[in-house]
């Protein structure tokens, strides 16, 4: 991985990056959809993508794709209460770790990291593994998500969703 | 004394018309028996055509249960091959897709060509006088297409593909016009799997009364001019089809089914607007640009065809049955090969919204499925009802039993081809 910068756990930017990556983990397992929406950037894209390779996910065919328009709708249709596997999703507990630093500046810090998600949901346990991506921007005024990239190790197979969010 | 033949439960007894047991989901000797006299026996969709794209492309997927590899050889023949080795039956491929010379067995090497012939074996002296090449090629499946749509059988006997497509191949024509004169080409496909029988999938395709409960957050998230698009419960235009041999068409949008007819009463939605707006810049004539934009949504109908594949709206819906209650469902959005790329764009992000493991819509239909394979496990024997419009269905002009969009006649059609397949000795 010669990309990659040393971890720096005493770089205080990098702690504030993983800080929040592990917000959202902590957040999504609540199925805190508000809170969660409100980590990102107006102009963030949170994206899963199918093709395990492309990093132009604008022009393949994606599991999500969401722009703030569509991550508005999302928190609407997990929250409503009209969505049969939104009301019945699985439990999840997920871990976020493995954290390696692709860019860090003053402004903006790019993580790179390892998620195993475990769910639960009639009878059935269920692991998803993914390699994350977060590009998180720093300001005083506190930091949000300007991009997320969750590349499931199953993306191109049947995947099953149960309802929650990777 | 008993044969065994006779003792053979006679599965085709458990659909009568209007309603099937509950055991057609969960019994393992049924979906062994179908298996057999199903998924071996008649037409089994393996590809479109563009997915296999070249000289050498391949893909792999199944038929039935059994794994195959559709190629397009040198003579740009499609073949469908059953992905085991004549040695010791290891499979040759494994790679989703990809392209090639031909398949080389990872075990002791034995080599195939594309369409299935045994072209190498290392160290070939122990083979002397005890095998000769030519009669271990890879077993080959009869492969017909029709429209791009590639279709495989076990079976030699098999009918040819248009007379089984039969009333079908109408509406895959209709289908098809999406594509705005263009060749139709798979964008990318979203796979799935849910805990339950295959034909609870099968039934799903042309049942257009779960629509409005199932997907209500659908329709809330989607614009006015969308919603109002899908909303057909009252709509008379909106009919269903049984068109024999399984087949079957729900028409959701009467306005959208044949995309050459236009009375120009549509209004595009809003949201659209930057397209229409790049289109005209870029000097295509307004007429065109509504065609473009009509065909968005793609034809306002889904077409069932027996046993495992679908035109649905805009993308095909396959069907891949893993074992009586695990089936894989993989959704293939589709767009055109040329024309303007910001209408496949858009396409992709249509199709994102409503399909694959966490679209809006699939998740919830999903979410149904998985419950009625653990409700039918109780009492096993008692009926699952299809029976919904029966007391409206007539004949169309064309011949076809036809009922409202919400009705079960369908569900009656591929049961009744079920029956009939099974019952067969
Ligand atoms: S099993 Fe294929 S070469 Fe031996
Ligand atoms: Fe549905």
């Amino acid at each position: 991985m010669s990309d990659t910068l040393t971890l720096g756990l005493t770089d205080t930017r990098v702690l504030r990056a993983i800080e929040l990556v592990w917000t959202e983990a902590t957040l999504l397992d609540a199925k805190d959809y508000l809170g969660w929406e409100a980590l990102y950037t107006d102009d963030a894209m949170y994206v899963i993508p199918i093709d395990p390779n492309t990093n132009d996910h604008e022009t393949s065919l994606n599991m999500v794709y969401d722009d703030k328009r569509m991550r508005r709708l999302r928190v609407e249709r997990m929250t409503q209460g009209y969505a049969p596997s939104a009301v019945a999703a699985a439990r999840t507990v997920r871990i976020v770790s493995r954290f390696t630093v692709a860019e860090v500046s003053d402004t903006v810090v790019t993580l790179r990291s390892a998620q195993i998600l475990n769910s639960f949901k009639r009878n059935a346990f269920a692991t998803v593994g993914a390699e994350l991506t977060h590009r998180i921007e720093l300001s005083p005024e506190g930091d949000k998500i300007a991009l997320k990239v969750a590349r499931l190790i199953d993306s191109e197979d049947a995947v099953s969703a149960s309802g929650f969010l990777v | 004394m008993t044969s065994i033949e006779t003792a053979a439960p006679r599965f085709g007894d458990l659909a009568a018309g209007d309603r099937v047991a509950g055991q057609l989901y969960t019994d393992p000797e049924i979906f062994a028996e179908e298996m057999k006299k199903i998924f071996y026996r008649t037409w089994v969709w393996v590809a479109h055509e563009s997915e296999i794209p070249e000289a050498g492309s391949f893909k792999t997927t199944q038929v039935g249960d059994q794994p195959v590899i559709v190629t397009r050889d040198r003579k740009n023949t499609f073949n469908t091959l059953l992905n085991r080795c004549r040695h010791r039956g290891a499979t040759v491929c494994d790679q989703r897709t990809g392209k090639a010379n031909g398949f080389t067995c990872p075990y002791h090497n034995w080599s195939y060509t594309l369409d299935g012939r045994l072209r190498g074996i290392p160290y070939p002296d122990g083979y002397e006088g005890v095998v000769d090449k030519n009669d271990y090629p890879l077993q080959k499946l009869r492969t017909e297409s029709y429209l791009g749509m590639i279709w495989a059988t076990f079976n030699a006997d098999a009918e040819p593909l248009e007379d089984f497509l039969g009333d079908a191949k109408l509406w895959m024509e209709r289908f098809l016009k999406q594509s705005n004169g263009h060749p139709t080409k798979v964008l990318g496909s979203h796979k799935f799997r849910f805990r339950g029988n295959w034909k609870i999938q099968l039934e799903n395709t042309t049942d257009g009364y779960h629509f409005p409960m199932v997907h209500k957050s659908w329709m809330a998230s989607v614009d006015a001019e969308t919603a109002n698009m899908m909303s057909f419960m009252d709509d008379p235009a909106a009919e269903t089809h049984a068109l024999g041999n399984g087949h079957s068409v729900a028409i959701m949008a009467a306005s959208h089914a044949d995309l050459d007819i236009d009375d120009g009463t549509e209004e595009i939605q809003p949201r659209f607007q930057h397209l229409v707006d790049e289109l005209v810049a870029a000097g295509e004539p307004m007429d065109r640009v509504r065609r473009y934009m009509r065909s968005m949504h793609g034809c306002g109908f889904n077409l069932n065809m027996f046993p495992n594949v679908a035109m649905s709206s805009s993308f095909f819906r396959i069907l891949v049955p893993i074992s009586v209650d695990v089936t894989e469902v993989w959704h293939m959005a589709i767009g055109m090969d040329g024309g303007p790329e910001s209408i496949n764009r858009e396409r992709l992000r249509i199709h994102e919204h409503f399909q694959g493991p966490f679209g809006f819509g699939s998740p919830d239909d999903a979410e149904g499925w998985d419950r009625v394979q653990i409700g039918a496990g109780g009492n096993p024997t008692m009926p699952i009802l299809v029976n919904r419009g029966e007391g409206r269905e007539r004949i169309s002009d064309e011949g076809w039993p036809t009922a409202h969009v919400t009705d079960e006649t369908g569900m009656r059609e591929s049961y009744s081809m079920w029956k009939k397949m099974m019952s067969d000795v």
